[in-house]
Formats: C-alpha cells, structure tokens, sequence
C-alpha cells in the first residue's frame, strides 16, 4: 500500500478519529448561546442573544425556519455564517436592531462546538466500510460556491495516484461568464463521474473496464489492450491515455517521483516502458485505494474551501446524503441518462 | 501468352514490367517507412501527435478507409460468385485479392494503433457482445477466413493447371493447391458451387462487418456528430464507391489485355458503377451535412463547420469535392469510354476517399465535450488539435508499401486475372 497520508485527517486505519462528541439539536442551541457569552465576546454574545430573544417573539414558522438553519450550519462548519444571516434576516424585518450584527472575533471559532466536516465524512466513510461492498455507493459532491479554482486537488490527485504527463483525473474548468465589466468566474472541478449507467463500459471490446458493486467503475489495466474507444464514448472526457511519457524524459535522470509505483485499485504498479498502465486507458477511482483503508479521496482531503464532499449516498445519515438531497444540486449531462454520481451544489 | 489444351493462361512474367523508378520509389517508401514501424515497436505512441481529447487520428481514418475499401471490393466480387453478373466474371479473382490485400493492410494499421499491440487476442477470449469494436473484430476475422476460402476456390482450377509448370509460380501453384489438383468439370463445377455458397455467406458479412463499422461511430452517444443512423449505410455505400474505384483503375491500368475492345467494355463498364455509387454516396453526404449543418446545434453543428470552414477546410473542399468528386465525376460523364479517363478518375476516387473516413474520425473529437475542458489542463496529450506525427506518416507509407508490395507479388505469382475464353471454357 503506496498511499501516503497527506493530512493529518488521513488517519491510518483503526485509529479513533479525532472527532468532538456529537451534540443533540437543543444542546447544540444552548451552547450556541451560552459560549460566546462566557468566552466574553461581549459584541458575538450580545447579537446572538438578541437574535434568541427575538425569535420568542417570531411566530412559529420563523422559530421554525432558524432552529432548521441552524441546525443545518452545525452539520457544514458554517455557525458563525449562519448566525450572521440569521441576524441579517431578523434584522431585515425589523427585529433586531442595526449595528447587532455578530462579528467574527479570534475566540470565536475555537469557543463554538463545530463539527469538522472532514472528520464527519471520515466517520461517514468508516461506517459504510462496515457494510458490504454492494451495499455503499460512493457518490462526490461539490460546492460550486465553495471552489475557488486553485486546482489544489487536481494536483493531490496527480501525486497520489503518481500520474505522468497528460494523465489528468480532475482538471478544474475554469470559465469566464459575462462580458466587461461584468464579467465573474466559474470553477468546475471534473472528476470521473462514476455513472450508474456508464457509457464507457460497454463499449469496451475486452470488458476490461466495468462498474463494481459500490458504483466505482473500475479498469483492469491488466486487461485493457488500449484500443481508446472508451474515451470517445465518456460524455465528460473523464478518460486519458497513458502514452508512458514522463516529466523527466530528455532530463540526465529519473526522479524517485516518478519511478514510485502507482497504488491505483490496490495494486502497485510499477510504470515502464510497455507494462501496464503505460498503453492505458486511466481515470478517477475515487481514491479507491485510499477508501480501502478508511481514508477520503485525496481530492476531498486536500481541498482547502472544503467544496468537496464525499459519501456513502445508501447512508441516510451521512452528510453526503443530506447534502445531495437538497434543491441546489444538478448533475453534468444528465439528459444522456448516465446517471452521474457526481453531485454540483449551485 | 501462353496456350495449354483449350485454356488460355496469361504468363504472369509477362504482365507488369517493373519499372526501375517505380521500383525504386517503392522500395524507398518501405525503407522510410520501416523507420516509422521501428519507431512505433520501440518509443510506442510516444511520437503520435494524437491524445486523450482526440485519442484517434491518421491511423484510425487510415484503417476506416482500408477495410472500406476490402468491403468494397469483396462486395463487387459478390456480383460475380452470387449474382451471376457474366461481365464482371473475369474480374472476380481480382476483386477477392484487392479485398485480402485491403483487409491485410486495415488490420496492419489498427495493430499498430492498439496501446498494447500484444493483448489483440484478447478481444477473442474476452470479448463484450455490448461493443460494436468487438463484432467488428468478430466479423472481419470471419471475413477475413471467407476471403482466403472464397480465393482458394476461385484460384483453385488454375493453380492446378499452373502446378504443371517448373518455374517458381509452378511451385507456388503445386503449394498452394494442397493436392487437389483435379481440372476435370466435376470439380470445376464443385468450385462453383463452393464458391456461391462462400459469396452468399460473404454479402451479409460484408455488409454487417462495415456497416458495423459506421455504427462503432454511430452508436456514441456522446458525440452528436457520429450519433446519426445514417453512418452506417453511408459506411456500405462508401464502401462500395471506393473499393468499386480501386478496382477500375486496377483493371483500367493493370489489365493485361489493355487496348482490346473487352478491356475497353470492362472498363466502361466499372467507371458507369463507380459513378453511380459515388453520386449516391454523395447524396447521403449532403443529406447528413445539410440537415447537421441547419439547425446550429452546437454540438452537433460546429463539427460540421469544422469540416467546411475550419483549420482543415481544404481535406473537405480540395481533397474530397474537388480531387475526390468534382473532378472525376468530369470525367466519367464527359469520356465514359475512354479507359485512361476511367482509370484515373476512378484512381482519383479511391486515393481521395482517404478525406472521407478522416473528416468521420478527427471532426468528431474536435468539439469539447465539456465548456472549459480545454483550458482546464494545459499539456500538448489534452489538446483538440491534432495533425498527424511524422511516425504517424511513416507507418501508412510502409503499410501502403507494403499492401503494393502484395498486390503486385500476388498479381505476379497468381493467376489472378482470366482471360475471356478461360471463364468460358
């Protein structure tokens, strides 16, 4: 087994996750309330105390609305952005005055009991490897709100899978919308889409590429003759071809980096000049490697906005589920009826 | 010429004279060209310019349009062993080899275009029934036993009576009759039958092999552009135009009996056919670009616009309207029995239908599949530009040396070509 851990999330296998004890909804509240006050930030507690008692004085359904919010930013590393904008909200309709609003302040984040998302995606993710193969299915989701195009995890994929030149699992598409001056930008990270209904996979003349029972599709570079035709037939260009190309060809001399083998599926494999994966078709596995070993795709790990979520979507209460159920989502190219199990929150 | 008993054979060394600069042409095509083969065996795809986005190129198209043109060719030798058409009797032998070479010649190419070019037997032992690449493995492999059965058969009575001679074409013909050497009208007649049988068998081969070929491109759903049902019929015409022109100039050019009012007949008669199948074909074509063209559909529009108006607009208009069509469709329709105007009309078809099968593969993977992806990742393999590499060249110069090669060792050392009196007698 090749992969490193690359943050100190990636845990190694049986170790306690270093996780805060999970609180129920009106604990969770309570503290929300009662910390701020006694960390002494005078200026947090006073709006989040104003924005308790105002809600007494909302009808249900406004009581109802905040409790949910929340609730929901406990589950997303959000308290301190919640909080704010259920203050802007109140105070929008006039219940709580201007000047209230909850400013960030150094004590602030280390005095609320947030739930780090990465450490609730790795319990997630311990979970589901509890359960039979066929009984998980790996699904991705990413915040496209959340991404600020550094390609940071298209570089964590290339050095955790050790990829050469022009194999590329997840660029970051990069767009520009509008014209001057109103111009903004989109980042759009692509990794394989692991399709419930994958085009790639029957047009394989060999059967070298095929979906496992936890929805990854998988290749089997052993059995893979390199004929591409699966390329063409991706929808999202999600396959590249190992031409056996290296970053320190025409150099005095190899890099370890490079000589390293791959721990794709598993496996070690060791590139050459005509062994596999060089002659290959490769992709996204979703860091299956890693998952095997209780660890998130380095992808998810690295990502430094924390856009990119990963789960069990046959576990109701992973965050993934909760996440992927809600309006925002869409999927790339769904009208071809691939069934992506990729998820885009707009 | 040579007269045995009432059968009139044409001595192969009479035939072809080589030429020392064309001799020497070929041999420097296969030379230069083994640079590239050498090339591909011990750097793999490292010198192809093409990548993930446009992982198929020169080589594909090359293969497309090799196994049209064996498609092609075997289908006309099918209006001799199973149609019965008496005026093409003398050039069914001629037909099957063209189609063995043409095949030889595909086949070679895509070896050569495979990541692992040792694992091809995989497709065998592992196939898929789901893909149209594996039928279409399947199937020509059935083709291609069809074809060297069907040829035996067909050669079979005349490598008997050449089994008599002590030169090297007699060895050759004692070889390749593996004993069954009866000339006798039971077995001429066996032939015949052997033959109808292989013909018919062989036309739906033909038919489902290429056509199986337009739907490898067709049946992509992600690609707007090959996703059309009509591919696969314009795959079968196309087939039969240039493989039906690959055969007319051959027999335009390489007939032994060239200035006889039968040679003259043949050939009239191959050029009205070749001319037919390519308008036909060139109906299909404006059927497909009109209608992709119409709406503005991106994804399905821009290849198109690619095609007519991009950075290789002159493969569409120069090579394949006005070199592959304008020009000779001239000439067959303003000197339809003038055999040299024939020959090289016909000629003109078949080099320039190389366009068609390039502007199938390469449009088809121009367009990005996704808005951004190629800005996304910078690196020359993530590109949507392709123009093939120098090895990529010099593999199709040795593999088309190569089928040369064949084509005339084969025309020299079979009796490939029948006289009048012979398929008579």
């Amino acid at each position: 087994m090749n992969a490193q851990p690359v943050s100190p999330l990636d845990a190694p296998p049986g170790a306690k996750p270093r996780t805060q004890p999970r609180k129920s909804r009106r604990g969770f509240l309570t503290a929300l309330v009662a910390l701020p006050v006694a960390a002494g930030a005078a200026g947090f507690g006073r709006a989040v105390a104003g924005a308790h008692e105002a809600n007494s004085k909302f009808p249900g359904d406004q009581a109802a609305w905040r409790e949910r919010f929340l609730a929901e930013a406990r589950a997303t590393e959000r308290v301190a952005t919640a909080e704010a904008d259920v203050a802007v909200r109140q105070r929008a309709q006039g219940a709580v005055p201007a000047g209230a609003l909850p400013r960030p302040s150094a004590a602030s984040p280390a005095a609320v009991p947030v739930e780090n998302e990465l450490v609730r995606m790795q319990e997630d993710l311990q979970r589901a490897m509890q359960k039979p193969l066929e009984q998980r299915e790996w699904v991705m989701g990413i915040d496209l709100r959340k991404c600020i195009g550094c390609s940071a995890c298209t570089i964590a994929c290339k050095s955790e899978n050790h990829l050469p030149p022009g194999v590329v699992y997840r660029p970051v598409m990069d767009l520009e919308v509008g014209e001057y001056p109103n111009v903004s930008r989109q980042f759009i990270p692509r990794p394989c889409m692991q399709c419930d209904n994958p085009p790639c996979v029957p047009v394989c003349p060999v059967g070298a590429t095929y979906k496992r029972p936890d929805g990854i599709v998988e290749i089997d570079y052993n059995k893979c003759i390199g004929c591409r035709y699966c390329i063409p037939a991706c929808p999202y260009s999600a396959r590249t071809f190992d031409f056996g190309e290296n970053y320190t060809d025409d150099t005095p001399a190899r890099q370890p980096y490079e000589e390293e083998p791959s721990p794709e599926y598993g496996k070690s494999w060791e590139r050459d000049e005509s062994s596999s994966p060089v002659g290959n078709v490769r992709k996204c596995q979703f860091c299956l490697h890693r998952l095997n070993v209780g660890m998130l795709p380095a992808c998810v790990t690295t990502c430094i906005g924390g856009a990119t979520y990963f789960g069990d979507r046959a576990d109701p209460d992973s965050l993934i589920s909760e996440l992927i159920h809600r309006p925002n989502v869409i999927r790339l190219k769904e009208e071809l009826g691939t069934k992506p199990k990729v998820y885009y929150f707009l | 010429m040579r007269i045995q008993g009432n059968v009139r054979l044409v001595s192969p060394l009479d035939r072809l004279p080589v030429l020392p600069a064309a001799a020497l042409i070929w041999l420097a095509a296969l030379v230069i060209g083994a640079i590239g083969v050498f090339q591909r065996l011990t750097e793999g795809h490292v010198p192809a310019d093409y990548g993930s986005y446009i992982p198929w190129g020169m080589w594909v198209a090359a293969y497309v349009y090799l196994i049209g043109l064996s498609a092609g060719a075997f289908l006309l030798s099918a209006l001799v062993y199973v149609f019965d058409v008496r005026r093409l009797e003398q050039i069914g032998k001629l037909a099957l080899f063209t189609a063995l070479i043409s095949l030889i010649g595909a086949l070679l190419i895509i070896w050569f275009d495979i990541g692992h070019m040792e694992r091809f037997w995989y497709v065998y032992v592992y196939g898929r029934p789901t893909s149209m690449m594996a039928w279409m493995v399947w199937l020509y492999t059935a083709y291609f036993v069809l074809i060297l059965a069907e040829l035996w058969f067909a050669l079979r009575h005349d490598l008997a009576h050449w089994s008599a001679r002590s030169d090297l074409q007699g060895a050759l013909a004692r070889l390749l009759t593996f004993g069954f050497r009866d000339v006798g009208p039971e077995a001429a007649a066996f032939d015949r039958r052997a033959l109808r049988l292989l013909g018919t068998l062989g036309v739906p081969l033909a038919i489902a092999f290429h056509g199986g070929v337009g739907a490898l491109f067709a049946s992509v759903a992600a690609r707007p552009f090959w996703n059309g049902a009509i591919y696969p019929i314009a795959f079968i015409i196309g087939a039969l135009a240039s493989g039906g022109a690959l055969l007319t100039a051959v027999v335009a050019f390489f007939w032994p009996e060239r200035g006889t009012t039968n040679h003259r007949e043949l050939v009239t008669f191959l050029g009205r056919m070749t001319l037919g199948l390519l308008v036909f074909y060139l109906v299909l074509e404006w059927a497909e670009f009109s209608i992709g063209l119409y709406g503005q559909v991106p994804g399905e529009a821009t290849p198109y616009q690619e095609i007519v108006s991009g950075r290789y607009w002159w493969v569409f208009w120069l090579v394949h309207i006005v070199v592959g069509a304008a020009v000779p469709i001239s000439l067959l329709s303003l000197r339809p029995r003038s055999v040299s105007f024939v020959g090289v009309a016909t000629a003109l078809i078949a080099g320039a239908f190389i366009a068609v099968r390039l502007n199938v593969v390469i449009p088809g993977l121009v367009t990005p599949e996704l808005e951004g992806l190629e800005t996304a990742y910078i690196d020359s393999r993530l590109s949507f530009t392709y123009f093939p590499s120098l090895m990529e060249w010099l593999v199709v110069v040795f593999v088309g040396a190569l089928m040369v090669g064949l084509f005339y060792a084969g025309y020299r050392l079979l009796p490939l070509i029948s006289s009048p009196e012979e398929t008579t007698s």
